[in-house]
């Protein structure tokens, strides 16, 4: 029986052998031995279709640190099922187009380490039970997501563009793992499943709210929803085979998981429904506006990507309402809508993966992904024409292709949302049909553009740098077998729905008992209903604007000036962030030694004096002090005044004797308090000391007055006292510290132990002989510091070099 | 004495975290160094004062004083001579080299 988890870890294990192992698969390209992974972990998870279309679910727990409740949780349930499958389906396909797409001569062990880094990371986030866990490898996606990227890293727009999907994806992600805190305040644990079943108890809680919003801002900037949908076309600078595996088919439909895993923890709640369903309608209608006026054709499908994300989010949102009415004949029609999304999500993956690998065709075959240097390839591709076709055609929402399906089941959620009694104005829930049916005509624009410019037309050869021809074989395959599924899954859709979607549907409405009543039958024709009315107004009118293309899109797309976009305002964010930093880092450090040692006396005085302040640990005893003489007290007197006077001392001279003198008391103190070792020691260091630096005077200038300003001398002054003062402190609260036992006691068997009758000795030289080795290797590397400084100089030449 | 010696430490290291905010080499590497001075006291202070006789076993009788305290500024005392002695043939370098012993004039380019 193999588990779960090992399908999340031999990705991760292929991608670490990879590096070392790359070099006996130089004959072949290294991307057939990639290929087993993803095919045999599809093949694996796919034998387990027919049982969890039964209902059953696989759970796998490794503990990890479970005294903080993380686990290594694998859950497979219907919902995980459908994703696992799109990342091993498509991506085989992807790694099987990219044998043909990327020459040997690249990086390919880079490549293909980052892909299985990628591949394994998003199976860990669909599979992953526990939220710590989850969190993890969603930002190893975003980590692999920024490596591909920038795959070609000679390139400064593929830099910027994974620095923009980093940046943004992990605040995103940042924001997320609050929200998963949050939640683990809230319910106590950590695994999703357990979080579900005691909901009922938390959509009270003060954390509800902010906890969801979080875990939305997380859902959306991964899943490239409006604001943050401005990642994905920069992301485009990627390989084609990325772009088609990553950011259309897996990777961005991460947030779509997390909102789908999400809605029965808080769909329920009437803020759930708005905000996941408007900013899903608003992406909707954005990216389709944004695509129609691309030039490039991989721009062109990043925003119609965005624009497709942003329906199946929203159909997430129309279809939560369900669970605020709780199980009835009515909110089951409203459960469609999140049948729909699902449909959607695998026929969005199955025909945008096809015309990505067509755009990558195009750009490998003839040099340009430009539509103006297109046209006319219909009788000179015909292989890739017609996959471009099927594609453009099932994603304008057509027949006999799949997008046509999800898309009128779309159009009917949309109108029976209108239905719901939840709109202080009647008029108000009208906004949704049509909102969706102004994208739909967009949408049916875009794809005719394709269609259209690139295929039929006139050839323009003069425009390429390469002769038009056919691709190879090998480049096809993936395409087509994509384009197949697109034409399959429309006459067969049910076979999907029942075996894929329906135990889908169960994971998401738990509390609906029997998902087979929630799984609708799709059929092409029902009859003449709104939808189908919406379908061919969409073609119609659709039709019409792509004819008068010319006359209005320099209007309505001059309307906006390019400096209120998003991407502007990222910019300007990222920079004025530099710049900022930059000024507000040089303000403090601003290379002055003394100001970095106020900062760290501050630091000092601030927490340790509060912390004296706070924990009530001041304490003060006399009385168990042993007594002192007259001369003890002068010579504390002698001391006090010899380092006070230091401060005023007008010649280095008398600061260094007066320094003399301190050393000197202390060897008296050490006599006066039973230290004779040291005493000695004191002595004779002391002695040198003060040689040493009479020494380096005669090689220093003189001791200049310092001019300083009286409020540093100020600044100065009242940081030492406070040092003084909080040492003193200290000193008294823990000079009558007795809480443990001394260990003292031990060492006055120094004889027996050590055979040394002096004790300190017997410590320095036995108990602790290691430590006065490294005390004296710490002298001797002292000793060679002062003699190479001393002795060595850089010769003329090399500074120079330096210099340069 | 322990509050008379803690007192006097308290001065010793106010002394010398001022000696330490100055611009000239020199004034800092006199500030390290009353700093040494005021830490020995500290651990020796921490120990307790004339708590017993001389820890020297053939010597004298118990109870001893705590010889631990002494062994680690036996120590600290090696270690601090050899800290000063580096940072002043630094000091001796860096005037060599670059003709200064003002901090202030060391700190390198103006907007690093």
């Amino acid at each position: 029986m193999f588990s779960i988890n090992l399908v999340i870890l031999i990705p991760f294990i292929v991608a670490a052998l990879l590096p070392f192992s790359f070099r006996r698969f130089k004959k072949n390209h290294l991307g057939w031995f990639v290929l087993i992974v993803p095919t045999v972990l599809f093949v694996l998870l796919a034998r387990l279709i027919p049982s969890v279309a039964d209902g059953k679910t696989y759970i796998h727990t490794y503990e990890w640190i479970p005294t903080l409740d993380f686990n290594f949780t694998t859950y497979l349930d219907g919902l995980s099922m459908i994703f696992a499958l799109l990342i091993t389906g498509v991506g085989s396909l992807v790694i099987l187009y990219s044998i043909f797409y990327l020459s040997s001569k690249e990086s390919l062990q880079h490549f293909y380490c980052y892909l299985l880094l990628f591949m394994g990371a998003m199976l860990g986030v669909v599979f992953s039970d526990n939220l710590m866990v989850l969190y993890v490898f969603w930002e190893l996606t975003s980590v692999s997501s920024f490596l591909l990227i920038a795959f070609w890293n000679h390139r400064q727009g593929s830099r910027q563009g994974a620095q923009k999907a980093m940046l943004i994806t992990v605040s995103g992600g940042i924001a997320m793992l609050v929200g998963f805190i949050m939640l683990h305040t809230m319910t106590g644990s950590f695994s999703i499943r357990e979080i579900i079943a005691s909901v009922s108890e938390i959509s009270d809680h003060a954390l509800f709210l902010p906890a969801m919003i979080l875990i939305l801002l997380g859902a959306f900037t991964k899943s490239a929803q409006f604001p943050f949908h401005i990642w994905l076309p920069d992301a485009m600078e990627a390989p084609t085979p990325v772009s088609a595996y990553l950011h259309s088919a897996t990777m961005v439909k991460a947030g779509i998981y997390l909102v789908a895993r999400f809605t029965p923890v808080f769909g329920a709640d009437e803020v759930w429904f708005w905000v996941v369903s408007i900013v899903g309608m608003i992406t909707l209608f954005w990216g389709s506006f944004n695509a129609v006026r691309q030039t490039d054709l991989k721009a062109l499908l990043a925003f119609s990507t965005v624009s497709q994300l942003g329906l199946i989010m929203s159909l997430l949102g129309l279809g939560s309402i369900a669970l605020q009415f709780g199980y009835s004949a009515d909110s089951v029609l409203y459960t469609q809508a999140t049948f729909a999304a699902l449909f959607h999500l695998i026929n969005h993956s199955t025909f945008k993966g096809a015309l990505f690998m067509v755009v990558g065709i195009l750009d490998h075959e003839l040099g340009t992904r430009d539509i103006r240097r297109l046209g006319g390839l219909m009788a000179l591709m015909p292989f890739t024409f017609t996959v471009a076709l099927i594609g453009s055609l099932s994603m304008a929402g057509l027949p006999p292709f799949n997008g046509f399906l999800s898309k009128e089941m779309f159009f009917a959620a949309t109108v029976h949302i209108m239905e719901v009694d939840i709109f202080s104005l009647t008029s108000f829930g009208i906004i949704f049909p049509v909102v969706a049916w102004i994208a739909s005509v967009l949408t049916f624009v875009y794809c005719m553009i394709i269609v259209f410019k690139v295929f039929l037309g006139k050839p323009q050869p003069e425009k390429l740098d390469k002769p038009i021809h056919e691709a190879p074989i090998g480049m096809l395959i993936s395409p087509m077998i994509l384009g197949a599924l697109v034409v399959g899954i429309f006459f067969f859709p049910n076979l999907l729905g029942q075996y894929i979607l329906q135990p889908a549907m169960g994971s998401i409405y738990p509390t609906f008992g029997d998902s087979a009543y929630l799984t609708p039958k799709i059929s092409a024709w029902h009859g003449v209903k709104p939808e189908l009315l919406m379908t061919i107004g969409v073609i119609i009118i659709g039709a019409l604007l792509y004819k008068y293309l010319k006359l209005w899109k320099p209007f309505v797309y001059g309307f906006f000036p390019s400096i209120f976009t998003f991407n502007s305002l990222y910019n300007n964010l990222l920079a004025s962030s530099v710049r900022n930093s930059n000024i507000v880092t040089n303000r403090y450090m601003n290379g002055l030694l003394r100001h970095y040692l106020v900062y760290i006396f501050v630091f000092f005085i601030v927490t340790v004096g509060s912390y004296l302040l706070y924990s009530r640990a001041f304490s003060f005893d006399i009385s168990t002090n042993a007594s002192f003489r007259v001369y003890e007290v002068c010579l504390v007197a002698i001391m006090a005044a010899a380092a006070v006077s230091m401060l005023f001392a007008k010649s280095r001279i008398t600061a260094t004797l007066l320094n003399g003198v301190l050393g000197y008391s202390i060897a008296i103190f050490f006599v006066l308090f039973r230290a004779p070792d040291l005493a000695l020691t004191q002595l004779v260091v002391e002695s040198v000391t003060t040689a040493l630096f009479l020494l380096a005077f005669s090689h220093l200038p003189d001791w200049k007055k310092e001019n300083l300003q009286t409020r540093t001398k100020l600044i100065n002054g009242i940081v030492s006292v406070a040092v003084g003062l909080i040492v003193v402190l200290i000193g008294l609260s823990v000079v009558d510290f007795n809480q443990f036992d001394s260990i003292s006691s031990y060492f006055e068997d120094a004889y027996e132990l050590a055979g040394g009758a002096n004790i300190v000795n017997a410590i320095l030289g036995d108990f602790r002989g290691f430590d006065t080795m490294l005390e004296v290797v710490v002298l001797f590397i002292a000793g060679l510091g002062v003699y190479s400084m001393i002795k060595l100089r850089t010769k003329k030449e090399d500074e120079n070099i330096e210099d340069q | 004495m322990e509050t008379l010696i803690i007192m006097l430490i308290g001065i010793l290291v106010a002394v010398a975290t001022y000696l330490i905010l100055s611009r000239n080499i020199i004034r800092i590497i006199l500030g390290t160094a009353v700093f040494s001075h005021a830490v020995h006291l500290l651990i020796l202070t921490m120990g307790g004062l004339k708590q017993g006789n001389v820890p020297l076993l053939k010597e004298a009788n118990a109870p001893y004083t705590d010889a631990l305290p002494q062994a680690l500024i036996l120590t600290a005392i090696v270690i601090s001579f050899a800290v000063t002695a580096f940072i002043l043939v630094l000091a001796y370098r860096i005037y060599q080299d670059i003709g200064t012993d003002d901090l202030d004039e060391l700190r390198g380019a103006k907007d690093e």
